[in-house]
């Protein structure tokens, strides 16, 4: 592993798709200053699909848009394709394609219109480009939607068409910025199909930037940054292959999969205990294989095999011990016990906009202590089923309550007993850590002492004592989930509501996100959460996927796959299973 | 529930203040509005431009063109010796007003005859022209009452004694900074009711209020009250400037103009609401304050009466509560109304304001996503 | 980077622009709407001219005297009297803002008309609004010095004035409000379109995100200002044709000036309020503040200090200095000139040429605030 390719490609003069020679970049945030990045050298070969992988401030972001030219560099020489960028930006910003993390779609422009406009403003000649259009849209599965206004696609289509934008002349060198960020797992695969069609095609180079580590392991090779410097350079198998010997899968019959879990991460020499579905991956410190008797002393049915390690677990290995990590305890909430049935019950619940139904008489019940997952594409209708059940759009017809109450039947007192957290952060920005603390206190009606005792908790929980006065802005993206979280937490829910809890939040964040989960699971908690990520959905006790407004298949995951098993795949992952579950319903809508 | 609602308040104003950028546009620029405004808007002449086309150089003449240039009202600029000289000076707008005395005006007026003099006003201003046409005839017939008592001419046999009451001097600066405080009131209550539901729609906050055990009622007392004490203390910066900077007299009681500006705020802070409530972005929202506020001002009686608008147009103008408020605020400031005859203004502003608060709150649950 | 390949990028810029005025309908208010609502209430609405004035009439003993005189208020159609008996009921109505003037004649009218100081009529006007009462104590002296003509007429004279007013308003010879009041408008309008909705969309490609994608393609910084304004140019053009066309035609303001000076006269003062627009845009980049800053220094003052409603000469020195830097303020004088005047060249070239100065010093700063870059 080298720190640096920087000596070893010295000499070599052949040309590099990116060089960065030392380079720096500061921001000022007021009066904060942040380096963004901090002299980092790479070099980032041709043809091949480079990943840029970190947590958040990681500098990645800045990286991007100082290649496109968008930022200056304070000091340090970047050349992408050779050329300067601080001298020679508009010769490059014509040899490159950029995708920002956020595409500047114009919404109220339809398919058609925005490509024409990328088209013009790269100059594709006029005779090329039937053939272009036609391959694109075939490419994206948009060929059906070019009258379609971009505003009214769905994300992952929107994603798909930013991309089709960037690549409508084929460009030399394409930096993509988070592009699977908030994007189903089927339009994941299609959107890395057409950049691996691209790369093979016209040896085009591309550098990408995600939060999903199992993307990193199809880069050719994997920049890791952290804090704006280059930790680490190289192919992502030399990552994996370090911690060769010190991976395990266990199950044990005798515990569930969180006590189970929650007893070997505590246990001496383990770095890592994650659920996947009956079992708990174990990364371990060292070569020492786990001392399971010891660990699990008295509980039967213990089962350990070792396992190939991941790119992730290297990550975690490399991560973890640069970033504090916060003791997850166990003392979370007396949470009171609901007062008989199920905690959710949902009967025939339907939702249409004008003609269009987005939610088609859907059904289920969630068992107090349950953590129940709804999955499904975009646009499948997950976020509108879970708006219904927190109140906050009327049901059209069917019934839904939770909590033994019908939430839209303004009942506050129901309301006192859920928790919520939404898709992206929606606390008060401005604000600092403990005005929006008191804030939620009082408003879920908690006051005096007990008020100031749950934010005590919720400090101390959450380690944001030492951010007690930033500006909820100002926080990275891990803290301000963890804010979030507090809040919904403050008054100690019957019942949480997660949509899209972990969405961008980096792994490591998204590790102590699920511990507390479980822990709250544990007690008795309720959680019903929508996801992305098939490893999270490994951690629901039961699953719903969603498609078109219906739930396709309702099961615990070890249920769920053994129902997309097949003769060419017998053992297939959550995300295998999902997307065979799912492709035949999505053809059906296009 | 009052535990809540204050902590809904001081989130609020925390939302307000915290941002030094929304501290300044919420104070600073409606005080340089009203300085501006204050002095700018009027429509009294002062130092009118005026030629002198002088055909007769007689002691007569001349005692008239120094009843003209003693006036503060006009000045001035030019003594022109040819008729043809007229044209150019008014179309180049150097003067707004041309007295010609012609050749035989003394004679005339010796004889008894009448003597014409012949007044030039450039029109494009119309408003500008008729006051200059009344300054004018003024000037001349306190021309004419000196000549016949000096000459033993018989006066006319019914005479004109002129007062106006509550502005003796008919400064329309009195007539239009009164209008002012309800002009800035209403725009900067506004301004802070209409983007505060969008602006937390657009930032999810929203969302995370209506999941809460808060009900509707309190979020709506929570955004209302802040908008009223902001409104309260704007209002009452600008009525302490009014009185002591510009001098305008309060004839009338405190307590009358406060329970006008009460009201009014309840009725602004509902239209605001209601418009923050339909609205999805804040641009939306930011546009539709914009679109009630030049209407709601133009058609207020601010700066043009009520009474000179058609009849279709003066029926539109009882949904608008800035026209109920300028007469509330005018008559006590200058009038000193008593309460009888403020009451037909002020039910029509609560009715107005319960109206729209009530819809604000329904919208609050009820507007599809 | 050909000359062909610049034209293709500037028409999808100008193409997709359009595309997004005629999809936005917040575009389509204040583009549209706003400045037929705004050409209505001027038009029809709004009037400084009293007509109809509610008068009462308050006559202590009534003989033939007293009908004479006030046959003459109902002979007018300035004012709408009402004949009371009792000088208080009189003072209430003026109170209760139900008459704006009381014309009181005593119980010795009839005595002292027939004698050699003359009769007093005493007249009380509501001085709230001190233009209303200026303008009904003109027509009071009006009416009144009509009568006094008639009555010496009836009895077989002159009567005896010593200096007689003969008034002549050139350019709006029946003194309509109407008639300076639309031009202005355009000028108001205008505004709108050029600054406040520049500044809107420039900020909203800013906090969208989309300028960032537009950035990093081939296209110059000369292109990406040319693609904004060429549209906003169009559409202000549009608004300022619909103006015009509203007010000669609806509204029967003459237009004596030539259209074609009218014309460029627009387009001067459109660049201006086009510069004014990018220059807020690109310095605040977040709609909200746009709006704000795009409100108080453009549309503010293109009401109150461009002289469209309140006379500048009227101003106090240091405000009158103020109203040099308002472009609108030239553009004000250009149009009621224009439509009411004439081409007096006199007053076109100075105004034309500040606009001009104006428009060529906001584009400079423009120029030199925008790079493309995020910092």
């Amino acid at each position: 592993m080298k720190t640096a390719m920087r000596d070893r490609d010295e000499n070599n003069s052949t040309e590099a798709a990116l060089e960065l020679n030392a380079v720096s970049k500061t921001f000022t945030s007021g009066k904060r200053i942040i380096q963004a990045l901090d002299g980092i050298s790479a070099r980032i070969s041709l043809g091949c699909i480079t990943g840029l992988i970190g947590s958040d401030g990681a500098g990645k972001t800045t990286l991007m848009r100082l290649a496109a030219g968008l930022l200056l560099t304070d000091s340090g020489q970047m050349k992408v394709l050779g050329r300067d960028v601080a001298t020679e930006a508009l010769a490059i910003q014509a040899m490159l394609g950029y995708m920002p993390q956020r595409f500047g779609l114009y919404e109220d422009l339809s398919v058609q219109e925005n490509l024409d406009l990328y088209a013009d403003l790269q100059g594709l000649p006029l005779a090329e480009r039937p053939s272009r259009y036609a391959e694109l849209m075939h490419m994206t599965g948009l060929a059906t939607f070019t009258r379609r206004l971009a505003g009214q696609l769905s994300g992952g289509m929107k994603q798909k068409l930013g991309l089709a934008c960037t690549l409508v002349r084929s460009p030399q060198l394409l930096l993509l910025d988070e592009p699977t960020v908030g994007v189903d797992p089927v339009s994941r695969r299609e959107l890395w199909a057409i950049i691996e069609r691209q790369v093979e095609s016209t040896q085009m180079s591309v550098l990408l930037s995600t939060a999903y580590l199992d993307e990193a392991e199809r880069c050719a090779e994997v920049l890791l940054l952290h804090e704006g410097k280059l930790l680490s350079q190289g192919p992502p198998a030399e990552f994996s292959n370090r911690l060769k010997g010190r991976t395990y899968s266990l199950s044990a019959t005798g515990l569930t999969k969180r006590e189970l879990q929650r007893r070997l991460s505590r246990a001496p020499g383990v770095l890592d205990a994650l659920i996947q579905g009956e079992h708990v991956r174990l990364v371990m410190t060292n070569h020492e294989p786990p001392d399971v008797k010891h660990m699990l002393l008295g509980i039967e049915g213990v089962e350990l095999s070792a396992v190939p390690p991941r790119f992730e677990d290297s990550f975690v290995e490399m991560l973890g011990i640069n970033t504090p990590k916060y003791p997850v305890s166990d003392s979370h909430t007396s949470v009171k016990p609901i007062t008989g049935g199920a905690a959710i019950e949902v009967q025939d619940l339907t939702r249409c906009f004008g003609k269009f139904v987005a939610v088609d008489s859907v059904s289920f019940n969630v068992g107090r202590g349950e953590v129940f997952g709804l999955l499904g594409a975009n646009g499948a209708g997950k976020t509108t089923t879970f708006r219904m059940l927190c109140g906050l759009l009327p049901v059209s017809s069917g019934r839904a309550s939770v909590a033994g109450v019908d939430l839209h039947q303004a009942a506050a007192t129901a309301r006192a007993r859920i928790g919520y957290m939404s898709q992206r952060f929606s606390l008060y920005g401005q604000f600092s850590v403990i005005q929006n603390l008191r804030f939620f206190g009082s408003a879920y009606g908690l006051n005096g002492v007990h008020r100031q005792s749950r934010i005590d908790w919720a400090l101390q929980e959450f380690g944001l004592a030492s951010e007690v006065d930033s500006n909820s802005d100002a926080l990275s993206l891990g803290y301000r989930q963890r804010l979030s979280m507090a809040c919904a937490l403050l008054h100690e829910p019957e019942i949480l509501f997660l949509d899209e809890p972990t969405s961008g939040v980096d792994p490591l964040a998204r590790r102590e996100f699920w511990r507390r989960i479980n822990t709250l699971a544990e007690q008795g908690v309720t959680v019903l959460v929508t996801t992305h990520f098939m490893e999270e959905a490994e951690y629901c006790d039961r699953l719903a996927i969603m498609a078109a407004g219906r739930i396709l298949v309702l099961g615990s995951p070890a249920e769920i796959k053994t129902k997309a098993q097949t003769v060419s795949q017998p053992t297939p992952t959550l995300e295998d299973a999902f997307i065979r579950l799912i492709q035949p319903s999505t053809e059906l809508q296009a | 529930m009052l535990y809540r609602i204050i902590a809904l308040i001081r989130k609020e104003f925390l939302a307000l203040f915290k941002d030094k950028k929304t501290r300044v546009v919420l104070v600073v620029p409606p005080l340089i509005q009203l300085l501006v405004f204050g002095y700018a808007a009027t429509f009294d002449l002062n130092h009118v431009p005026f030629a002198v086309y002088n055909e007769d150089s007689s002691s007569a003449s001349r005692e008239l063109i120094a009843h003209f240039e003693s006036s503060p009202n006009s000045q001035k600029t030019t003594d022109i010796s040819d008729s043809r000289e007229i044209q150019p000076l008014i179309d180049a707008r150097e003067v707004m007003l041309v007295i010609h005395i012609s050749p035989q005006f003394k004679r005339k007026l010796v004889l008894g005859e009448p003597a014409p003099v012949q007044v030039i006003v450039d029109g494009r201003n119309s408003n500008t022209a008729s006051i200059v046409l009344n300054y004018t005839r003024s000037i001349v017939t306190d021309f004419n009452l000196q000549w016949a008592q000096q000459h033993g001419r018989a006066s006319p046999p019914v005479y004109l004694q002129s007062r106006a009451w509550f502005n003796d001097n008919l400064q329309s600066r009195w007539f239009l900074v009164p209008g002012i405080v309800g002009l800035l009131t209403l725009l900067v209550t506004m301004l802070v009711t209409a983007m505060s539901v969008a602006r937390e729609r657009e930032q999810g906050t929203f969302d995370q209020l209506l999941v809460t055990p808060l009900r509707p009622i309190e979020i709506l007392i929570g955004k209302a009250i802040p908008g009223f004490i902001i409104g309260l203390f704007e209002a009452t910066l600008i009525i302490l400037i009014a009185v002591f900077w510009f001098e305008i007299p309060l004839r009338g009681e405190l307590l009358m103009l406060y329970s006008g500006v009460f009201l009014f705020l309840l009725s602004a802070i509902g239209v605001g609401l209601m418009i923050s409530s339909l609205a999805a972005t804040q641009q939306q929202a930011l546009l539709g304050a914009f679109l009630f506020l030049v209407p709601a001002i133009i058609l207020s009686g601010f700066a043009t009466p009520i009474e000179n608008m058609p009849d279709a147009v003066q029926t539109l103008t009882y949904i608008n509560p800035l026209r109920y408020f300028m007469v509330v605020l005018r008559g006590v400031f200058l009038e000193g109304m008593p309460f009888e005859l403020l009451m037909p203004q002020l039910w029509p502003m609560a009715l107005i304001g319960v109206t729209c608060l009530f819809l604000a709150g329904w919208l609050f649950r009820h507007r599809m996503v | 980077m050909t000359r062909g390949g610049s034209t293709m990028r500037l028409r999808a810029l100008v193409r997709k622009e359009f595309l997004q005025i005629l999809r936005d309908p917040s575009s389509i208010a204040i583009a549209f709407v706003m400045p037929i609502v705004l050409l209505l209430l001027f038009g029809y609405g709004v009037s400084l001219d009293a007509k109809n004035v509610p008068v009462a009439l308050v006559i202590d003993q009534p003989s033939a005297d007293t009908a004479s005189f006030s046959s003459a208020f109902y002979a007018t159609d300035y004012f709408k009297p009402i004949t009371l008996r009792n000088m208080q009921h009189a003072e209430i109505a003026l109170l209760a803002g139900e008459v704006d003037g009381i014309v009181h004649l005593r119980a010795d009218f009839g005595r002292d008309l027939r004698h050699a100081g003359g009769a007093p009529v005493q007249v009380i006007v509501n001085g709230v609004n001190a233009n209303t009462g200026r303008l009904v104590l003109g027509y009071v002296n009006g009416v009144w010095s009509t009568w006094l003509q008639h009555q010496a007429e009836m009895r077989g004279g002159t009567l005896d004035v010593p200096v007689q007013v003969e008034q002549r308003v050139w350019f709006n010879s029946e003194l309509r409000s109407r008639n300076f009041l639309v031009p202005g408008l355009i000028a108001i309008i205008m505004t709108l379109i050029g600054a406040l909705l520049t500044a809107l969309v420039v900020a909203r490609e800013w906090e969208r995100g989309t300028f960032e994608a537009l950035m990093v393609t081939p296209v110059s910084i000369t292109e990406l200002m040319l693609g904004k304004m060429i549209p906003y140019f169009v559409l202000g053009t549009g608004s300022m044709l619909l103006s015009v066309v509203m007010a000669l035609y609806l509204f029967d303001v003459p237009l004596r000036g030539s259209f074609w000076v009218l014309w460029l006269g627009s387009s001067l003062f459109l660049l201006v309020a086009l510069g004014m627009g990018m220059l807020i845009s690109t310095v605040t980049k977040n709609q909200f503040l746009a709006a704000q800053v795009a409100i108080i220094v453009t549309f503010l003052p293109a009401f109150l200090l461009s002289g469209f409603i309140f006379e500048i000469a009227s101003m106090p020195t240091v405000v009158q200095i103020i109203t040099h830097i308002i472009p609108a303020r030239y553009f004000v004088a250009l149009l009621q000139t224009l439509f009411l005047a004439g081409d007096v060249w006199s007053v076109i070239l100075p105004n034309a040429l500040a606009l001009l100065l104006m428009a060529i010093v906001f584009f400079v700063l423009v120029w030199r605030k925008s790079r493309k870059r995020l910092e």
